[in-house]
């Protein structure tokens, strides 16, 4: 959620009326945005520079108000935009209407785009302030909205770059190009294309070369009074609501309030459209419709109010007997994109919290996935045999899930992440042995002997499903101690050992037994794996032949590489072959 | 009854005395008038002034006490005695006295000399004569008394510590007194019930020795089970008691088409940058998608419908295609919502999940990269925000969370957003607990939903509730390899729902 900061006492001037910062935040959340921090502009550069907080407090030293503030609300990115929606909200204001210039045909500045435009940023729309009357304030408001537009809906430029010029200093008509770079003096960063897009006045004074670099010749200053704004877009839809998001914004400052100038676009294939284009979008919906799923009951004229509140221009009339509600949106609100966005405004103008509560009337019954109650049952089993549970991360380094294992990388089994902040993400486990040895070691002193176990999902590359890869249920257990936990059986004539892990085992297989589930007399077969010593490890198989799980001393080198010092066993099993 | 031990009688002599004579100035020659040794007499002392039965007082004196040497002559006779003894009325050679008394012979000839009692034929000094008829041996008699503990004269004293016959030692003993909880025969306190006592009913005579409550016990070997998935089992049980059915969400790889197109996230959100979400190098892209509903899908992206203006702008398959981790579980609510779309006549559903989500985010004391998401929805024809609240406040209240509010919030998916704030008792503020809404007509229309369904939804993560019940304030301290084996040990049972 994008962050604007206001001062504190042009916000109240603006609103007209001073708040306690109690009044204000309860404000902010009946309206549905967040005074997220009170800080002064002093405190800001102090956090800039890494510099203590110093304590003193100066009582010239301005309060600003950080207000978080919907992501798809562009026109609450600027304080002109706030303090009027705010006004609009408590009813001080009415909704502004803006209007664009009628300007006799002919006299219209133009743009002309080229054709090259369309094989790099083929969209342009612009658009005229006139008379604006900055001070500081107002300039640094303009820059910054700028900033947060560029930030937010332009992705960084990328999908909109706007760029505000002082028409003063430049001639129309303006033209919209595609270079290649030595035709052009300046060379943007971070640019790899034949051409690039660059916008010339009639006297070829370069204006800007979008997405990044705006001329000096025509940079607004305090000074300036007619500004030209054009928008650059590889996407029509955002470069309409960007350049509307500017201009009425800031034609509250022009001569003729809320009043822009337009701009036509000459098209290279003759097209010629005018902007901006500050039309209300039209939308008629029954009055049930809007507030049935709220589960209010209101009238028609109960409901024009609260949808005026949020400056959504509304007109009551019935069809067929049908109360119905005509809402003419305004160029601002370019978040509103059906009836069920004008339900939501009049929810928050009612206020959430005034909605009366009601209980869904179905009935259904409650149920679990039987994999996820047969993987509880397990868990409770081995928790019983005396095992800690422990919970790991399922993204693992590519060494750790395979090079630490003895183990190597066949490229069949491991899901791999493209972009990993860090070498932790790089893959998805496959197994859950790391997970163990790894929490094992964080945790290396503690009094032995340590049996811990997990019951998690890995994920294995399984071209049989839609996205190509499946999860698999497993548990796993691990024993450390001083010595590897064999408990020999002396009585027995031939040498039977069994791992200390093989008792948490043997209770598994005992109590998974079903009908489909058959387990032979010898279920251990042996096994030649790198990660365990040799002729200490086997695989558990099912009287079926397939292998449901494995166990075996961990190998000396494995333990090195995990940095455990104590002999370790560990046993894995596929919970979904035993469902 | 058991057998009594000796010092149970030690014991009995040592009270009956007392409770007769009222004290005992010395506990040495008690020792002895009991024929015991002084240290099995203080074993009992020390038990009985424990409990206070005697009261004992140190009696610490430095004494003379033999050598090995000086003892032998107690029991045989000084050297000089034993030397007068061996000579026959005849007289006797040296080499034969010498021969009978052994290391006595130089001493006892020295000093039987200086007492007159020997003398010697004259021209022959080999022959030794006796001159006494008898002797009276006063070194045995000195001896005897100091070691009696009698007085001896202090000339005595040096001359036998010159002859090392004797050597100075500390030595303890008590002057004992009736204590205040005196008693002739004291109660055998047991320390356990043992399987003779209930046999022979000696059970009910029993008296048991206090416990040091305080004392550790030795730990036993027993199980447990992380805390978080403690959380996740009293969790699960309010959906169930809700009415609440499991999805299934083992599928962690997720396409974007089914985490974000389908839930009419647009294809710039910032939530799809790579910042945010783990896409993957292997499997990179998703091989099926349902064509019908994609092209349904691409539509209301596009242009709209179903009442929409649709974010208009130029839908791509490859972007839908492409895998990632599944960056909510809502990826699974959405498939699990077309699915119930296809089926006739429709039924109303109430699903939850509880499962992990991925984010590739910068690990840090609130933040992970993998966490659980709990997720519940409802599914019917006309439900309403106030069955959201209605419902929310059933759920948190059962969680301890029954002071709500409600935020308007902005979602691409839901429409109504709300956050979910709830009031904490103990940081005395409103903290955000989850997000809801109710899912927009142009996820479900397409699905094939029938218009008028409506889907209630809210979405939490299992880690917060988690941490703010137990007061971990890292979330490492509780999920992850880094957990403290001692925290999974000494955590409180869950008593969420209780």
């Amino acid at each position: 959620m994008p962050t604007v900061s206001v001062g504190r006492d042009r916000l109240f001037a603006a609103l007209g009326r001073t708040y306690t910062q109690e009044e204000f935040k309860a404000l902010c959340f009946e309206f549905g945005i967040e005074l997220d921090d009170v800080t002064t502009e002093k405190a800001i550069i102090r956090k800039e520079k890494h510099l203590e907080d110093d304590g003193e407090v100066d009582d010239d030293d301005e309060v600003i108000y950080k207000i978080e503030v919907a992501a798809n609300r562009y026109d609450l990115l600027c304080l002109e935009g706030l303090a009027r929606a705010l006004r609009v909200f408590t009813g001080t204001e009415g909704s502004p209407v803006f209007q664009v210039s009628s300007i006799p045909r002919g006299s219209i500045l133009q743009m002309h785009v080229k054709p090259e435009t369309s094989k790099i940023r083929p969209y342009v729309v612009c658009a005229v302030l006139r008379g604006v009357a900055f001070d500081e304030a107002r300039y640094n408001s303009f820059i910054d909205l700028q900033d947060k537009l560029h930030q937010n809906i332009c992705r960084k430029r990328t999908l909109v770059a706007i760029g505000t010029h002082d028409l003063d200093t430049l001639q129309g008509p303006f033209s919209y190009e595609a270079l290649p770079p030595h035709e052009i003096n300046f060379v943007p960063l971070k640019q790899n294309s034949p051409v690039y897009p660059v916008i010339y006045d009639s006297n070829r004074t370069v204006l800007s070369l979008p997405p990044i670099i705006n001329g000096a010749h025509s940079a607004i200053t305090l000074a300036t009074r007619n500004i030209f704004i054009e928008c650059t877009a590889t996407d029509l839809t955002k470069a309409n609501i960007v350049l509307n998001t500017m201009v009425t914004m800031f034609s509250e400052y022009c001569e003729t309030k809320f009043e822009v100038e337009p701009v036509e676009v000459v098209h290279y294939d003759g097209r010629k459209t005018v902007y901006p284009d500050l039309s209300c979008y039209k939308m008629d919906v029954s009055l049930y419709d809007i507030l049935g799923p709220i589960g209010i009951s209101q009238d028609e004229k109960q409901v024009v109010c609260p949808l005026n509140k949020m400056q959504l221009q509304a007109e009551s009339h019935s069809l067929k007997g049908e109360p119905r509600i005509s809402v003419s949106v305004p160029p601002t609100r370019s978040d509103i994109l059906h009836a069920r966005d004008l339900l939501e405004d009049i929810a928050i103008a009612y206020g959430f919290n005034n909605v009366p509560k009601s209980k869904p009337k179905c009935m259904t019954i409650g149920g679990r996935q039987p994999l996820n109650r047969f993987s509880d049952k397990i868990h409770a089993e081995v928790a019983r045999g005396g095992y800690m549970e422990v919970l790991t991360f399922i993204l693992f380094s590519h060494e750790e899930n395979f090079d630490m294992l003895n183990r190597a990388d066949d490229k069949s089994k491991a899901v791999i992440i493209a972009n990993p902040r860090t070498s932790e993400f790089e893959v998805v486990r496959t197994s859950l042995m790391s997970c163990l040895l790894k929490t094992l070691k964080h945790n290396i002193d503690h009094p032995r002997p340590i049996k811990i176990f997990e019951v998690g999902d890995v994920v294995m590359l399984d071209s049989s499903r839609d996205v190509g890869a499946s999860n698999n249920r497993r548990l796993a257990a691990l024993y450390c101690n001083m010595v590897s936990g064999f408990e020999a059986y002396a009585n027995l004539i031939k040498l039977s050992r069994k791992l200390w892990d093989w008792w948490i085992l043997d209770s598994i297989v005992k109590v998974v037994r079903a009908p489909h589930v058959n387990f032979g007399e010898n279920y251990y077969v042996p096994t030649d794996e790198p990660e365990f010593f040799p002729k200490r490890q086997c695989k558990i198989v099912t009287s079926d032949g397939k292998q449901v799980g494995y166990l075996g001393i961990v190998h000396a080198e494995v333990l090195r590489k995990f940095g455990i010092p104590d002999p370790c066993t560990f046993v894995e099993m596929d919970l979904e072959a035993l469902l | 009854m058991a057998e009594k031990s000796p010092a149970a009688d030690v014991e009995a002599g040592l009270l009956a005395h007392l409770n007769s004579a009222g004290e005992v100035p010395d506990s040495r020659s008690f020792a002895s008038s009991l024929g015991v040794s002084h240290l099995e007499l203080v074993g009992v002392i020390k038990s009985l002034s424990a409990f206070r039965i005697v009261e004992s007082k140190d009696i610490i004196k430095e004494a003379w006490v033999l050598t090995e040497e000086a003892k032998g002559y107690v029991a045989k006779g000084s050297p000089e005695a034993q030397l007068v003894a061996a000579i026959p009325p005849e007289g006797v050679s040296k080499d034969a006295l010498k021969a009978k008394l052994g290391d006595a012979f130089d001493v006892g000839m020295k000093a039987a000399a200086r007492n007159k009692w020997i003398g010697f034929e004259k021209g022959n000094k080999d022959l030794v004569l006796r001159k006494v008829e008898s002797v009276m041996d006063e070194l045995q008699e000195q001896l005897r008394r100091l070691e009696n503990g009698e007085a001896v004269p202090d000339k005595v004293i040096d001359d036998l510590k010159r002859r090392k016959l004797i050597m100075k030692e500390k030595s303890i003993w008590h002057s004992l007194k009736k204590g205040p909880e005196f008693v002739l025969k004291r109660k055998t306190l047991a320390t356990d019930v043992t399987t003779e006592h209930l046999r022979s009913g000696d059970w009910k005579d029993l008296e048991f020795k206090d416990y040091n409550y305080g004392a550790q016990g030795q730990p036993i070997a027993k199980g447990y089970v992380q805390p978080l998935m403690e959380v996740r089992e009293a969790i699960e049980n309010i959906f169930i008691m809700m009415g609440f059915t499991e999805m299934p969400t083992n599928n962690f790889v997720e396409s974007s088409f089914w985490n974000f197109d389908a839930l009419f996230q647009p294809q710039q959100h910032p939530a799809r940058d790579s910042h945010d979400t783990f896409f993957l190098k292997a499997p990179a892209t998703t091989q099926q998608l349902p064509e019908d509903y994609l092209e349904k899908v691409k539509l209301v992206h596009q242009s709209g419908g179903y009442g929409s203006k649709g974010y208009v702008y130029d839908w791509k398959r490859d972007e839908a295609e492409k895998n990632l981790l599944r960056t909510h579980t809502t990826a699974v609510s959405t498939r699990m919502l077309y699915k119930l779309a296809q089926e006739k006549p429709f039924a109303p559903k109430r699903y939850y999940s509880i499962d992990r989500v991925f984010r590739n985010e910068a690990v840090d004391r609130t933040h992970l990269a993998e966490f659980h998401q709990i997720e519940g929805l409802i599914c019917d024809y006309g439900l309403t925000l106030g069955d959201l609240i209605g419902v929310l406040e059933d759920f948190f209240s059962s969680l301890g969370m029954s002071k709500l509010r409600f935020k308007p919030a902005y979602n691409p998916y839901t429409e109504p957003s709300m956050e979910i704030f709830s009031y904490h008792d103990g940081l005395k503020k409103w903290v955000e607990v989850g997000n809801s809404g109710m899912f927009r007509p142009e996820m479900l229309l397409p699905m094939g939903l029938p218009e008028g369904v409506n889907v209630i939804a809210w979405g939490l993560s299992l880690e917060r509730p988690t941490m703010i019940l137990y007061g971990i304030d890292n979330i490492r301290d509780l999920f992850g390899p880094k957990v403290d084996f001692n925290l999974i040990k000494s955590n409180p049972l869950c008593r969420l729902g209780l």
